[in-house]
């Protein structure tokens, strides 16, 4: 697994669709971001090494409850820009008087980014299945470019993790993750995704994560005895 | 402070043993910093420069913030033991002209209207210094700006060249710069040749400058390789262990 490390300004070709984390100058497509080169068939896309999280409408995000207003609470999205919930895009009818009651200041919100308005104006709407104020669990915050590696292909090393400890899981696409379940699935959940954001870029990742659990279990096994 | 050297170039040797068109041993490392979004650290002869980068994060105060774009804050400080004479801390008249010079040189390979609103710090903390200090910083903050996932167009390089003992030189040190006759500044895209940044202190004929300037873009394209390693190395180590 040999990859492509590009700085910003490198020429990725000519004739190709350019992606993210590219632009175009005169028919020829540069890296902009300092990343890693994904060619398709067509298409050349630079994934970012690091950076703040872009807010874009349709991502699921989790949101901390900074402010309440008379007609909307704003929330800390871990982003350079703040989200407003306004009620109405609240899914239940509420008085204002009751906005404390849904949700306080301090708190944890699943939340989707609605729309992006000009000039980054980022309305969140509480419209999906997963949406919701969060009451139990841990929320745990990592660098969003590392977002991928932890769902891995397909979804292939998030599952890994639920499998082999057992404990519920939330990914939200601006780097932060909620974790369910007892004390210590929390704290091993948390050991093991940390660990994939400090190995991202190694090799054979999912075995390395395989054994980390493995390990920790063990030791966990002997320390109870 | 030390006297003038009775001869600053001698038999086309200069004081630390380069020929002219030489520089100084450059060595570049990206992301030294952890609780900053990006960061490097240089040491380039003499000088030791660490540089941070911070955002783009949101702007204040908040009128400063533009609709369209991203504002750039760039800070360039002397550390007060960074030369013989103890510098009085703080910003002063030089150091505010660089800051300035330093950000208009970063500016165009920045693509700020992708973060809106939003402000990109830069810090560039000058910690030993021997001529040639805000070149150095221009280099340290360009590699810590791409460290922190800053969409941009190319890297900037920068170096000084000038003339001292009627030659002209590539990247002086202090007692060129002292004693010599002119000493210029220069920031480019390597790449493509644009010229971001160009100062000049003392004279050079319009042969000598042009002379000069082809100097400088070669030693850009020597920082500009050590540049590009630096990043490369970051994630190569990233990838071991």
């Amino acid at each position: 697994m040999s990859e492509e490390v590009v700085i910003p300004g490198c020429f990725l070709g000519e004739g190709v669709t350019a992606g993210e984390g590219t632009f175009v100058e005169e028919n020829r497509v540069y890296s902009m971001v300092y990343g890693l080169v994904k060619r398709d068939k067509k298409e050349v896309e630079v994934i970012p090494l690091s950076g703040k999280y872009r807010p874009k409408a349709g991502d699921l995000v989790i949101g901390k409850v900074i402010e309440s207003t008379f007609s909307m609470w704003i929330m800390d999205i871990n982003s350079p820009y703040e989200g407003l919930l306004r009620l109405s895009n609240y899914p239940k009818r509420i008085e204002k008087e009751d906005m404390q009651k849904e949700m306080r200041v301090g708190e944890m919100v699943i939340t989707r980014i609605k729309e992006v308005e000009f000039p980054m104006r980022i309305n969140l709407a509480m419209d999906d299945r997963k949406c919701a104020v969060i009451r139990e669990g841990v929320v745990i915050e990592i660098a969003h470019t590392k977002i991928p590696r932890v769902i891995g292909k397909g979804g292939s090393m998030i599952n890994l993790i639920k499998k082999k400890i057992g404990c519920n899981i939330f990914i939200g696409q601006n780097g932060r993750i909620w974790l369910s379940g007892s004390d210590e699935k929390i704290e091993l959940a948390a050991e093991t995704i940390l660990k994939i954001e400090r190995d991202a870029h190694a090799n054979r990742l999912a075995d390395r994560i395989d054994r980390f659990i493995k390990e920790k279990k063990k030791g966990k096994g002997k320390n109870a005895k | 402070m030390q006297n003038r050297p009775e001869k600053l170039i001698n038999d086309g040797v200069r004081l630390d043993g380069r020929g002219p068109d030489e520089i100084r041993p450059i060595k570049i490392e990206a992301g030294v910093l952890n609780r900053a979004d990006g960061s490097c650290y240089i040491e380039w002869g003499g000088n030791k420069v660490l540089a941070a980068v911070y955002g783009p994060r949101e702007a204040h105060p908040r009128h400063l913030q533009d609709s369209r774009k991203a504002i750039i804050k760039y800070r360039y400080n002397m550390a007060s033991f960074s030369v013989e004479d103890r510098k009085r801390p703080g910003p002063d008249r030089r150091s505010v002209e660089i800051s300035k010079v330093s950000r208009e040189a970063l500016a165009p390979v920045l693509m700020l209207e992708y973060f809106p609103r939003s402000s990109i710090d830069i810090f560039v903390e000058i910690l030993q210094a021997d001529a040639g200090t805000r070149t150095t910083g221009i280099t340290a903050a360009s590699v810590a700006l791409a460290d922190a996932g800053i969409p941009m167009k190319n890297l900037v390089s920068a170096i000084s060249v000038g003339k001292a003992d009627g030659e002209v030189i590539l990247d002086l040190i202090r007692e060129e710069d002292n004693y010599g006759e002119a000493d210029m500044p220069v920031a480019m895209i390597t790449e493509t040749g644009d010229i971001t940044l160009l100062q000049m202190d003392g004279n050079l004929t319009g042969e000598e400058f042009i002379k000069a300037l082809n100097f400088a873009k070669k030693g850009c394209e020597s920082v500009y390789k050590l540049q590009r390693r630096s990043l490369i190395e970051k994630y190569e180590k990233s990838c071991s262990d």
